[in-house]
């Protein structure tokens, strides 16, 4: 039996830090706020592991009690409480990683900002909120969790506040989120409605009461309760998760610091949907509607996201990108039925995309703040740890055998493939979708290592410079080297302090072996038996579990898929472009101008958002506002018959006085009429 | 506790003590500000045994007090609570203290009439709470417009005349024709006692008359669409503590009448017209969101956000009635009855925030336009990060009291139409929009000019305050039970009550 108090120890230590550091920020210092957190995190982390350990190699049962009531109304309650099975302790263990990874390398990212504490006050925040949100067992707490990510979410893309775009962004990210909360919540109220519980156990064991039910939102077109409910959750992912057509937030929130680029907009907060939906994977199973939905999202921003990331020249809007486009990976994963591999997947993914987003931060601090590419270039020979762990992570990213990012992208292949043989339309289109991403994947990813660390230097150095600035200065420093053109460095770049580059080596580690030795127990194995619930009809996964034997063999049998390819040839492509050829690119941009455009207008969507929903409802606003409230009801009516009675009055002079006079004097008169009605009538 | 007439103290207490500070004088404004506050806080203390002597497994009327009072038409002085009564009580108090801490500085201008209105006016509130004789509740009712009509009036903006008058007339206009439906009452049954009220047979025609009669008087005081307007006149020339008692406290009274009024008294009629208050809900939650979107005046937007957010309170106490007859519904009635009370004093903690915060602001630049203000996180960063947290809770985000009644009305109206949970949700996003947008151009950005240059950080004083509701709005997002515990046989009764039909 796993330690109910280990289990809030986990959850609390963070909390505990982000409290000392945020409200006691100035008392403790730099260095107190940084040794608070950083030791709360540790302590999550350190007990996370322990709790796998237990689970996974100890036999012992899975957790689920609650800790506390939150209310009690008739035949409902709603409680706080923990369902720790293995795919939350696997959670667990990603996020206190790359959180604590995260949190020492902010040492080095945020070493001048004034507002350091405060910012880890809030990453220590994010980890209390997102721990709280993986080891929930009711909706409740999950929702409460996946609003106070977004909450964090919302303070840190707009962490440094005097900036327009950054309070722009953060705004955007907030209410986009909040769209998908909508649906969010009308799938928890459908939940409680139809299931009468918002405890996990109680409505999956009941889920089955499901079936056969119906909602009727237009007469006569009844929709089935599990579809609906499951596809309004889907809704709360797609805001969360970033998925077409709510993904518009996730670019705009790089404005936000590097680190929690890494955590929140990479590796962690934004894999909540992905979680979420493989935690319901008892309700999606009933649906196989709700569940082509998914699937057709999800393979939608697989592919054209991943399109997006080609024309990027801000480095960490490229990795932005990349994250849409494989978030729209694990999607598919939960589309046709593999939740294993997409909770995989993600796992995967947020040790080497946390190590590509950090290694972005490092090439940036290097660049004193720089994060256009074409202003790069070169940099292998100043910082060669940031440029092997970049490389190791791009390995990762494309799926190049043996690396973990290929065992878990693979698998997500192969299992739509398995499900396009008897899938229809959208089995087909998700297949293809994911096959061609691989290749756009691989394009963007290479160009992304071409143009940072190889090629030619793009930047001048200015010899002339006085100080030996580090270039471990943060963002907002604008003053500080305003003084170069753009392009013009002070000094050269060099590798930044250690404990920038111990994180991306230990990022690094998982991004390359990781996959070998979990495949085989999370996939095939029944490391989420009791979690995962999957339709014996739809297993995809089971099925490709009688081709598999070993990581070995499914490694050497990646070099003969398409896949592999594929991602062959978008390396080759973008070595031919950006390393061999750099004329080239400008030459097929100016021949393909049209598609360029759409690219570099994201499929027009924020546009279409600012104009529709943004100044639409300030004119529906000031419509209502100045049509119906003032005009109508305030001039129209209560003016009006104010004027009325003055007029009335007037009438009556010998009355004579003040407005007030009279209205009381109508009043009286009223109720002496009513009175005197009630009383006749009698 | 029993032998205490705890009720009486805590309605005449502040009232007489109001009375004592009016005797100060003019030349001793310390002295008011101290005497009041002493009061206000000996009030405060006073309540909390009304919560810790309360048998929450009942849901029969506690600390009752009954004495003969005009016996020539009947009419007795009668006081009780039950637990809705106790939680408004215990909010009033709470909030009367806060609000003389908050005006410390803020009046300097016949500081103990200010101080005595502020007291009057608790005791009034109070009164009208814990008020179990219909004719007694309809005296505070009215009683408790002369305090706020003054506050507003002497104490108010450029246009406080206007504001002064439109609210006094709209809200004395509705309650006119509910004094018509009492006296109704009284000459059938022979009784003004509340209990009896809701025992009174009536046919399906009286109590149509009754309801409209009862719904013109509280949905003028919740404030419903459309007879809302007068509220962002009022809170735009009101002082701070005037506007903090009129959204905390005063349109709680709309809401607690329709749970006292319209449902146990009229439930036929209410099920039968609950439509039309479900529709005006809907519209306060949708329409006056996107108004408050456009709102220019700080303390226009939260006005206008606080009828928004009262949408929830009538929205949650009218589906009961169709969950409870149509659908047999019980468990979803209650619900929406708890989010509706929840709702209510969550919305009196966060509406008394977001006005003290305009409060703080307006102390020190006079004004209350956005247009003004800009980056003030800059040199006000305490106060930022408690403003921030008053919108969190403005939004609905959970872990503060502004999600729970919130939820709770969601939940609950989607058993009764789905349709009506996807408008109340629309909160979500818009109820979002106008607060973080507003926080967004008040708070971020660079300095916006000298004046925000300037501004000194919150001082302990404005710390207690805000701190206090920040404390109270965290307290209640992080475990309501206690409330809801509260609150809950009172609830369970009402909901009984609707089921059975007077006709």
């Amino acid at each position: 039996m796993l330690s109910k108090n280990i289990l809030l120890a986990i959850a609390l230590a963070p909390l505990v830090g982000a409290a000392i550091a945020g409200l006691f920020g100035r008392q403790v210092g730099r260095a107190g706020a940084h040794w608070a957190t950083i030791l709360g995190v540790a302590v999550s982390c350190v007990l996370s592991v322990y709790v796998l350990k237990q689970l996974a190699f100890d036999g012992v049962p899975a957790f689920n009690q609650n800790i506390y009531t939150f209310f009690e109304i008739g035949g409902y309650s709603a409680h706080v409480g923990f369902l720790v099975d293995r795919l939350t302790a696997t959670m667990m263990v990603v996020v206190t990683f790359v959180s604590l990874l995260v949190h020492i390398y902010t040492i080095g990212y945020m070493a001048d900002d004034p507002g350091y504490q405060r910012f880890f006050s809030y990453i220590s925040l994010f980890t209390f909120s997102m721990l709280m949100l993986v080891m929930s067992n009711n909706f409740l707490q999950l929702f409460f969790g996946w609003e106070a990510v977004g909450l964090v979410s919302y303070l840190l893309i707009g962490f440094w506040y005097k900036r327009p775009t950054a309070i722009f962004a953060n705004l955007k990210a907030f209410l986009v989120n909040r769209v998908g909360d909508f649906g969010f919540l009308l799938g928890i109220a459908g939940v409680l409605y139809w299931l009468g519980t918002l405890d996990y156990a109680t409505a999956f064991a009941n889920a089955d009461q499901l079936q056969g039910k119906t909602i009727e939102l237009f007469p006569g077109v009844p929709w089935d309760a599990a579809t609906f409910v499951c596809i309004c959750l889907f809704i709360g992912a797609m805001g969360k998760s970033a998925q077409v057509p709510l993904h518009v937030w996730l670019p705009d929130s790089m404005e936000g610091p590097t680190p929690i680029s890494a955590l929140i907009h990479a590796a962690t907060m934004v894999t909540a949907g992905i979680f979420m939906v493989s935690r319901m994977s008892p309700l999606f199973e009933l649906s196989a509607t709700a569940l082509a939905f998914v699937l057709f999202i999800g393979a939608t921003t697989a592919l054209f996201m991943g399109f997006l990331g080609i024309i990027q020249n801000d480095i960490k809007r490229v990795v932005a990108y990349s994250t849409l486009s494989q978030l729209g990976y694990m999607t598919v994963a939960l589309g046709v039925s593999a939740y294993s591999v997409a909770v995989f997947h993600l796992m995967t993914h947020a040790f080497f995309k946390a190590l590509l987003f950090l290694g972005a931060g490092s090439v940036i601090i290097a660049m004193h703040h720089e994060q256009d590419m074409r202003r790069m270039g070169g940099l292998r020979k100043y910082m060669p740890i940031t440029f092997a762990t970049a490389w190791i992570g791009t390995l990762a990213l494309v799926g190049t055998p043996f690396f973990s990012g290929f065992y878990s992208k693979d698998a997500i292949i192969e299992a739509v493939k398995e499900a396009a043989h008897h899938g229809g339309w959208v089995q087909q289109y998700a297949m293809w979708a994911v096959l061609l991403g691989v290749f756009v994947t691989a394009f963007y990813s290479f160009r992304l290592l071409y143009l940072a660390f190889h090629g030619k230097e793009r930047f001048v150095v200015e010899s002339h410079h006085d100080g030996d600035h580090h270039g471990d200065a943060h963002d907002d420093h604008d003053d500080a080297h305003g003084h170069h053109e753009p392009g013009h460095l002070a000094h050269p770049p060099h590798e930044t302090p250690w404990v920038v580059t111990l994180p991306l080596v230990l990022l690094a580690i998982p991004s390359v072996v990781l996959g070998w030795f979990a495949i085989q127990p999370m996939l095939f194995g029944d490391w989420f038996a009791g979690a995962i619930v999957v339709d014996p009809a739809r297993d995809v996964i089971a099925r490709l579990g009688a081709e598999f034997h070993g990581p070995t063999a499914f490694a050497l049998h990646g070099f003969q898929t398409p896949a592999f390819w594929l991602a062959f040839a978008g390396f080759a492509a973008a070595t031919v472009l950006y390393l061999l050829r750099p004329d080239l690119p400008s030459r097929f941009a100016a021949a393909l101008r049209p598609l360029v455009t759409m690219l570099e207008k994201k499929y027009w969507f924020d546009e279409a958002y600012q104009a529709v929903f943004a100044r639409g409802s300030l004119l529906l606003g000031r419509g209502l506002w100045k049509g119906g409230d003032v005009a109508v009801i305030d001039d129209g009516l209560v003016n009006g018959s104010a004027a009325v009675v003055a007029r009335l009055a007037g009438v009556l002079r010998w009355l004579q006085s003040g407005y007030l006079y009279h209205y009381a004097f109508a009043m009286i008169l009223g109720l002496i009429a009513l009175l005197g009605a009630f009383l006749w009538s009698r | 506790m029993e032998t205490w007439p705890l009720l009486s103290l805590l309605v005449w207490l502040p009232i007489v003590g109001g009375i004592a500070v009016l005797a100060t004088g003019e030349s001793r404004p310390q002295q008011a500000r101290v005497i009041g506050l002493a009061v206000a806080i000996a009030t405060f203390l006073l309540s909390l045994p009304l919560y810790t002597g309360f048998d929450a497994s009942s849901a029969a009327m506690q600390f009752v007090e009954r004495h003969a009072w005009i016996p020539a038409i009947g009419s007795w002085y009668h006081l009780g609570a039950d637990g809705i009564s106790v939680a408004l009580i215990v909010l009033t108090t709470f909030c009367t203290v806060l609000v003389l801490l908050g005006a410390w500085q803020a009046i300097e201008d016949r500081v103990h009439q200010y101080v005595a209105s502020f007291l009057v006016l608790e005791g009034l509130m109070v009164g009208v709470f814990c008020a179990m004789d219909a004719l007694l509740f309809y005296v505070f009712f009215e009683a408790m417009l002369i305090p706020m009509f003054i506050i507003i009036g002497i104490w108010g903006g450029p246009r406080r005349v206007y504001a002064t008058i439109k609210f006094f007339i709209y809200t004395f206009f509705g309650s006119i024709f509910m004094l018509v439906g009492l006296i109704y009452l009284y000459l059938k049954g022979g009784s003004w006692a509340l209990s009896d009220l809701a025992a009174l047979p009536l046919t399906a025609t009286e109590q149509m008359w009754l309801f409209f009669a009862f719904l013109l008087a509280f949905a003028v005081k919740v404030p419903m669409w459309p007879v809302h307007t007068w509220l962002p006149d009022a809170h735009v020339e009101a002082p701070t503590g005037g506007s903090v008692i009129l959204a905390a406290i005063m349109l709680k009274i709309g809401g607690y009448g329709f749970l006292r009024f319209n449902l146990p008294v009229t439930p036929d009629a209410s099920h039968e017209f609950a439509w039309l208050v479900i529709a005006l809900s809907l519209v306060a939650v949708i329409y006056v969101g996107f108004v408050a979107l456009v709102q220019e005046d700080m303390k226009k937007l939260i006005a206008y956000s606080s009828i928004s957010h009262m949408g929830f309170v009538t929205l949650g106490a009218f589906i009961s009635l169709s969950l409870v007859r149509e659908q047999g519904n019980m468990d979803a009635a209650q619900l929406g009855l708890q989010g509706a009370m929840v709702q209510m004093i969550s919305h009196g903690f966060v509406s008394g925030a977001m006005f003290s915060c305009v409060g703080v602001l307006y102390e020190r630049m006079h004004s209350r336009m956005i247009a003004d203000y800009g980056g003030v996180a800059n040199t006000m960063p305490w106060f930022a990060a408690l403003f921030v947290l008053f919108a969190m809770a403005n939004s609905g985000l959970p872990g503060t009291s502004g999600f729970v009644g919130e939820f709770m009305v969601i939940l609950a109206s989607f058993q009764a139409n789905p349709w009506l949970a996807i408008g109340a949700g629309v909160t979500l996003v818009v109820g979002a929009a106008y607060t973080l947008w507003l926080v967004k151009r008040v708070l971020f950005g660079a300095v916006a000019n000298d004046h925000v240059a300037q501004l000194k950080d919150i001082d302990a004083r404005e710390a207690v305050v805000l701190g206090a509701f920040a404390l109270a709005v965290l307290a209640l997002g992080i475990w309501p039970a206690p409330l809801v515990e509260l609150m809950d046989a009172s609830i369970a009764q009402l909901a009984q009550q609707l089921l059975a039909s007077k006709a």
